[in-house]
């Protein structure tokens, strides 16, 4: 299948990965349903994490990026981040902006 | 202009079947499906920005989803990452050359897709029925009109950037998933996934009611048997296991944008 990237690939890790994804996704849940433990940024910074590690999951084993050669790897991870980071820049000095002045 | 004449040691002309080492090692369909796959994150990156600055600005924000929203997000879940992991049982069936659980893994991920956007419609329909609409939108798809009183329908009155941002992040995913369970559906079956996808397209056209959201957007798959017969006609093939990985990529993709969209939209928005 992988014409160059050639890697051991075993059944038994993929339900490792999928069940580690719902066990993360039963995370989120609960702390959805028990909000009042923390603020909501918190509770955005907690989620986001949780989101970036099944994220990652997903693109290494599922999405097989972590067998894939090296090149490819880091070409698509750092242009795709890179373009998160001016869209952050962006957004968000005007969003923080509006939380300690309001909308003007 | 013999200096004209460029030496390429990688291309060895003349022998056939020889192509150019691929750059990235990987073959061509896979390395188009992941550039496609970057630009299409970019866009739904662009609209989870826009909800999370709508997020910011908007307070107080509103919590419109109570438990029984949020179990109904959850089983959504479980079955987009069950779809994945039946997508990759897929791909090592392909790769054994095993045309019949390849076609039943693909069968089983479309059965969990299919799940999903049912899933997903009822919670729409519900929403919209409580109140929750876009101003003029839901009026241009012919909605009935919804309730104008309640914890919804104040909402949308004083909070529309939360039905906006909702309805329009969530019918882009919506849209995308459809999309997979037909391309995954051409890919398992081929020519004999027309029949199949055109009496569903049917059915929905006359069972949808007129004054349901999905009345007019069930044309989508009209839309998607015209270009899958195309593609079948013009390019008829026997898909291989490069062909079901590529599939799966988009496949993953699409559960992967859920990932961000579950705990954004919902856990972020919720009263329980």
């Amino acid at each position: 299948m992988h014409d160059v990237a050639k890697h051991d690939d075993s059944k038994g890790q993929y339900f490792w990965v999928w069940g580690g994804l719902l066990v993360l996704t039963g995370i989120e849940v609960w702390l959805g349903y028990n909000n009042r433990i923390m603020s909501a940024v918190h509770m955005l910074e907690v989620l986001l994490i949780l989101s970036v590690i099944k994220s990652a999951l997903i693109i290494g084993y599922f999405m097989h990026l972590k067998f894939e050669t090296k090149l490819m790897r880091w070409l698509l991870v750092i242009s795709v981040t890179a373009c998160f980071v001016i869209m952050y820049f962006f957004f968000f000095p005007d969003a923080d902006r509006i939380i300690k002045y309001g909308v003007q | 202009m013999a200096e004209a004449t460029i030496e390429h040691d990688s291309v060895q002309h003349g022998l056939p079947g020889e192509y150019e080492a691929p750059l990235f090692g990987a073959y061509s369909k896979k390395v188009g499906m992941w550039l496609f796959l970057a630009s299409d994150s970019l866009t739904f990156g662009a609209l989870l920005f826009a909800f999370s600055y709508n997020r910011i600005y908007t307070n107080p924000w509103p919590t419109p989803f109570h438990a029984e929203s949020i179990a109904n997000a959850t089983v959504m879940t479980a079955c987009l990452l069950s779809s994945s992991l039946t997508m990759v049982l897929a791909v090592f069936a392909a790769q054994r050359r095993d045309r019949a659980w390849t076609r039943n893994w693909l069968l089983a991920t479309m059965i969990f897709g299919t799940a999903f956007i049912v899933l997903h419609g009822m919670e729409w329909s519900k929403l919209i029925t409580e109140g929750l609409s876009i101003p003029g939108f839901m009026t241009l798809l012919g909605v009935a009109k919804p309730a104008s009183t309640g914890e919804l329908a104040d909402i949308s009155k004083n909070v529309p950037q939360f039905s906006q941002a909702f309805f329009g992040l969530t019918a882009m995913h919506m849209l995308h998933v459809t999309i997979g369970v037909i391309y995954l559906g051409v890919v398992a079956f081929r020519k004999w996934f027309l029949p199949v996808l055109g009496v569903i397209w049917i059915a929905g056209a006359l069972l949808i009611p007129s004054g349901n959201v999905f009345h007019y957007p069930v044309h989508v798959l009209g839309l998607g048997l015209l270009l899958a017969a195309v593609i079948l006609f013009l390019k008829p093939k026997d898909y291989d296991s490069h062909d079901v990985e590529v599939c799966g990529l988009y496949w993953h993709f699409v559960d992967l944008v859920w990932m961000f969209i579950f705990p954004l939209v919902y856990l972020m928005s919720t009263k329980v």
